[in-house]
């Protein structure tokens, strides 16, 4: 039997060996996640850096030109801004659509068959959707579309809004929906008019995140927008966009081009981590 | 199985326990919210003894403070002192590890591991390497399933999951799990209200059982539980610990009127 | 006649078993209300529109790659020459890229992911953890062609100059770190991938891990286990969706496009050593989508695009189910997207 005293003594070496180990762990995933977050500054510090130094105003309206004749990315960001808007025109729709559908209308093999396929369409890599949308649309018109692209991000676009959509419908208390319908409204007045108001903030705050995701895709953008050299505001023309114009200095051997680049990178960037970090910022839940 | 020590004897039969443990002037605190006021109390040994008050009256709260898994919550605070075998637990220096394996505890619901029956019972000893061979390993996870009479019924199936017994049989496989590191006092969170009513009888059975070589102390809702099974009884109120006595005069004859109120169903 | 139904919100299914007459506008909308009945036949369109998006959009694929299929057969698994000049098309280059600089990407991202997300769920205090959290899903939202970039500039010169002749002078003797040193290659290729899928497999391990229950945590200490030993009960409970999270990570690598294609060097060989350019399936559609000029060489490009749909179709499926088992009904937000 054990006396007192005995309370804090256990087999010491085996003891040493477990508090070690503990402090060990401990620090090996602190460690990790520092230097995950040290990526995170390096990446983005970099691009700051490099980026600033080649920015100026004109860069931002003029477009591009030869070697050594300076230029821009005016046309670019006009594009990425087109391609975005085309892209939120057939995309939202959908997905909101979509997801109301399976939130409301969610049970049986059709739904099920819906949620499996939207889930899906967002592990199929982005470059597929760009050879689909290639095969149906740049074949038959035989060139390069503002509207193939922006078709290829809407594809891109509609699963990721269909999902956020229905989550943020189904966290609407189902009190709201039964207060409603108590008074006699219909199924469709009560959604619009009660359930959809209620869930506008989560839904477009999906949907400005599938923005922001959709404006850093390039690889669906390379053969259906491919790319231009000018302005372009017609449908049925290549256009410019800031991913695209990247990826091509990036790749080409000019120093000036290189720089470039980084300052069309750190636009872009700019973008999108005003969305992100405004999204986050209002919808602070946990974690 | 451990020898009854003969002053241990010598004390019940005289009708004066051993102090096992001794809580003084305890004050606990969630935040900013006062829980616990002022508690003092005397845990005999080798006794039951049993913690009863409304819901929300701090028992269980104050039966955490006894094996320091209050820590684990964020902003609590403890001030006074808890001394088990002469020794402040809330000491700066306390090795808190030892002393959950020291005391242990037994939880409102049961939260086997998703490991064999085996395993289960043997995860105390692996982490505290309490065991030089298999062979001792195998004899002390099948004592610890016999002290919880549950040996009979899995003694074929060690090494299936534990997940796929009764909610009664967890129970038991969580006591056994407590028991096998070979704690001085047990500690037991309302161990039987998740049971029906035969599994529940069968955990009472065992408490009565077990007392002979443990102190335990249960925090229970059920009057009549308290008292089929414990030998003292403490009664808690709004934090404070309103009386503690034996459970025969707690039941019969108690001190104070707000405990007799509440044995007498007014309140609660 | 039957009755009119209660005005409650319940699912279409129970009416349909239940109703003795077969009314459309009753099948339709259980209130019998004829703006339920549209609303219902408008959102069911989309629906539907979207399921027949998906089926063309495999259909196109697999019909245009009918050519190649028809002239290579299995032979184009096997296949290790790409030459589009005399119509030789073999996707075992691209098929051994893909694998091993996703292998890579795995072996660096899985214990750096595993690390972050222990760290942030079980042991970083509530204030920190929120920033370190948000930070971390930040690398996620990076693009691609971000990646890429940086990896041109920075990363690839970085491991020329500072990390691939250390390799080579210590493990040179190993055949995966022989040869010409560039900078451009597997190596960098798996890297980049692992910065870009650790964001992902962090978070739905995390996930996984905050939906344990606090009590296994609580047995586990109550039973005189130190902090790290608890955490491996928690990791215990965990596995599966711990393997969901890894497979799904995987199936990132295997889709990535840019990054990659930007830091590999885009050259269809097989060899051992990771500093040697190679090419990946989605890398060379990439890169010569826009230059297929005959047919049969733009259907093998898309026969291999074929190819990266049912892979990432399959893998991602996989780790749905992985996931699900373990997250099933908590919130699993949004995070495969």
């Amino acid at each position: 039997m054990m006396k007192s005293g005995d309370m804090m003594k256990a087999s010491a070496p085996r003891k040493n060996f477990r508090l070690t180990t503990n402090t060990i762990m401990t620090t090996l995933t602190a460690a990790c996640a520092f230097f995950v977050v040290s990526i995170l500054v390096l990446i983005l510090g970099y691009i700051a850096w490099q980026g600033i130094a080649a920015i100026n105003l004109r860069f931002l309206f003029d477009t591009p030109k030869p070697v050594g004749e300076g230029g821009g990315i005016g046309n670019a960001i006009t594009g990425t801004l087109l391609l975005l808007l085309i892209a939120s025109v057939i995309g939202m729709p959908f997905g909101i659509a979509t997801g109301i559908y399976l939130a409301e209308f969610g049970e049986g093999r059709f739904a099920t068959l819906v949620r499996f396929v939207a889930d899906t369409l967002t592990g199929v890599p982005s470059i597929v959707v760009g050879v689909f949308v290639y095969t149906l649309i740049v074949l038959p018109m035989k060139q390069f579309s503002t509207l193939a692209g922006g078709l290829a991000l809407a594809l891109i676009m509609i699963p990721i809004v269909t999902r956020t959509t229905e989550e943020m419908i189904r966290l609407v208390p189902t009190s709201l929906r039964e207060g409603a319908l108590a008074l006699g409204a219909p199924q469709c007045r009560v959604t619009l008019g009660v359930v959809l108001p209620a869930a506008a903030s989560g839904i477009a705050t999906g949907a400005m995140l599938a923005i922001a995701r959709v404006s850093g895709e390039t690889a669906p953008l390379l053969f259906t927008a491919f790319g231009s050299r000018f302005f372009n505001w017609r449908l049925d023309q290549p256009i410019a966009s800031l991913t695209v114009q990247i990826y091509n200095y990036a790749i080409s051997p000019y120093d000036e081009w290189h720089a470039q680049a980084w300052a069309a990178t750190l636009v872009l960037m700019t973008l999108i981590l005003l969305i992100n970090i405004t999204v986050r910022f209002f919808t602070r839940r946990k974690f | 199985m451990p020898e009854e020590s003969t002053t241990g004897q010598a004390a019940q039969r005289a009708g004066i326990s051993a102090e096992k443990a001794s809580v003084r002037d305890l004050n606990f605190f969630y935040g900013n919210t006062q829980a616990l006021h002022h508690v003092s109390l005397a845990i005999p040994e080798r006794q039951v003894m049993a913690f009863i008050g409304p819901s929300g009256c701090g028992k269980s709260t104050f039966l955490r403070t006894l094996n320091r898994m209050n820590d684990t919550i964020p902003g609590t605070r403890v001030e006074g002192q808890v001394w088990i075998d002469g020794q402040d637990i809330y000491a700066p220096d306390m090795d808190v590890v030892n002393l959950r394996r020291r005391v242990g505890m037994v939880f409102q619901k049961s939260n086997p591991f998703p490991k064999s029956i085996f395993d289960n019972v043997a995860y105390g000893l692996h982490i505290n390497r309490l065991t030089k061979s298999k062979a001792e390993l195998q004899e002390r996870v099948e004592r610890a399933l016999m002290d919880a009479a549950l040996w009979p019924e899995v003694k074929d199936r060690l090494k299936s999951s534990a997940l796929g017994l009764s909610g009664g049989q967890q129970q038991r496989l969580c006591i056994a799990r407590a028991l096998a590191v070979q704690p001085e006092v047990i500690l037991m969170d309302e161990p039987a209200s998740a049971l029906d009513p035969m599994a529940t009888q069968k955990i009472e059975e065992l408490i009565v059982e077990l007392k002979r070589q443990y102190t335990i102390v249960i925090v229970t809702h059920n009057m009549q539980q308290a008292a089929r099974v414990s030998d003292q009884t403490a009664f808690f109120w709004l934090g404070k610990l309103v009386e503690v006595n034996s459970t025969e005069k707690i039941f019969t004859a108690p001190d104070q009127k707000l405990t007799e109120d509440y044995i007498t169903g007014r309140f609660g | 006649m039957v009755n009119p139904q209660p005005s409650l919100p319940s699912p279409a299914s129970a009416y349909g078993a239940r109703a003795r007459v077969w009314n459309w506008r009753r099948t339709l909308a259980p209130t019998g209300n004829r703006g339920d009945a549209l609303f219902r036949i408008l959102l069911f369109l989309f629906a539907l529109i979207l399921l027949l998006i998906v089926a063309t959009m495999i259909v196109a694929i697999a019909a245009n790659s009918r050519l190649s299929i028809d002239k290579f057969g299995m032979a184009f698994l096997t296949g290790r020459a790409w030459n589009p000049v005399t119509g030789q098309f073999g996707a075992l280059p691209f098929i051994y890229g893909t694998i091993v600089s996703s292998l890579i990407a795995l072996l660096i991202a899985v214990p750096l992911s595993l690390g972050v997300a222990v760290f942030l769920v079980e042991q970083a205090p509530r204030s920190l953890a929120r920033p370190i959290a948000f930070l971390v899903e930040l690398l996620a939202a990076i693009p691609s062609v971000v990646y890429g970039l940086w990896g041109i500039f920075v990363l690839a010169p970085f491991l020329r100059v500072h990390v691939e002749p250390l390799l080579a002078r210590w493990l040179g003797w190993l055949p995966f770190f022989q040869g010409p040193i560039t900078g451009i290659g597997l190596l960098t290729g798996g890297i980049i991938l692992a910065i870009m899928i650790t964001p992902i497999i962090s978070a739905v391990v995390r996930d996984v891990l905050s939906a344990v229950p606090v009590s296994q945590r609580e047995a586990a200490l109550a039973l005189g286990a130190t902090k790290w030993e608890t955490t491996r009960v928690v990791l215990a409970n965990a596995a599966s969706g711990i393997a969901g999270a890894i497979i799904l990570g995987l199936g990132r690598a295997i889709g990535e496009t840019m990054a990659v294609t930007m830091v590999i060097g885009n050259r269809p060989q097989i060899s051992a050593s990771l500093f040697e350019p190679s090419y990946t399936i989605a890398s060379v559609i990439a890169n010569e989508f826009t230059e297929a000029t005959d047919n049969l060489y733009l259907s093998a490009l898309i026969e291999i695009g074929l190819i990266l749909f049912l892979v990432t179709f399959m893998v991602n499926g996989a780790a749905k189910l992985l996931v699900w088992s373990v997250t099933r009904g908590t919130s699993g937000t949004a995070r495969a997207a």
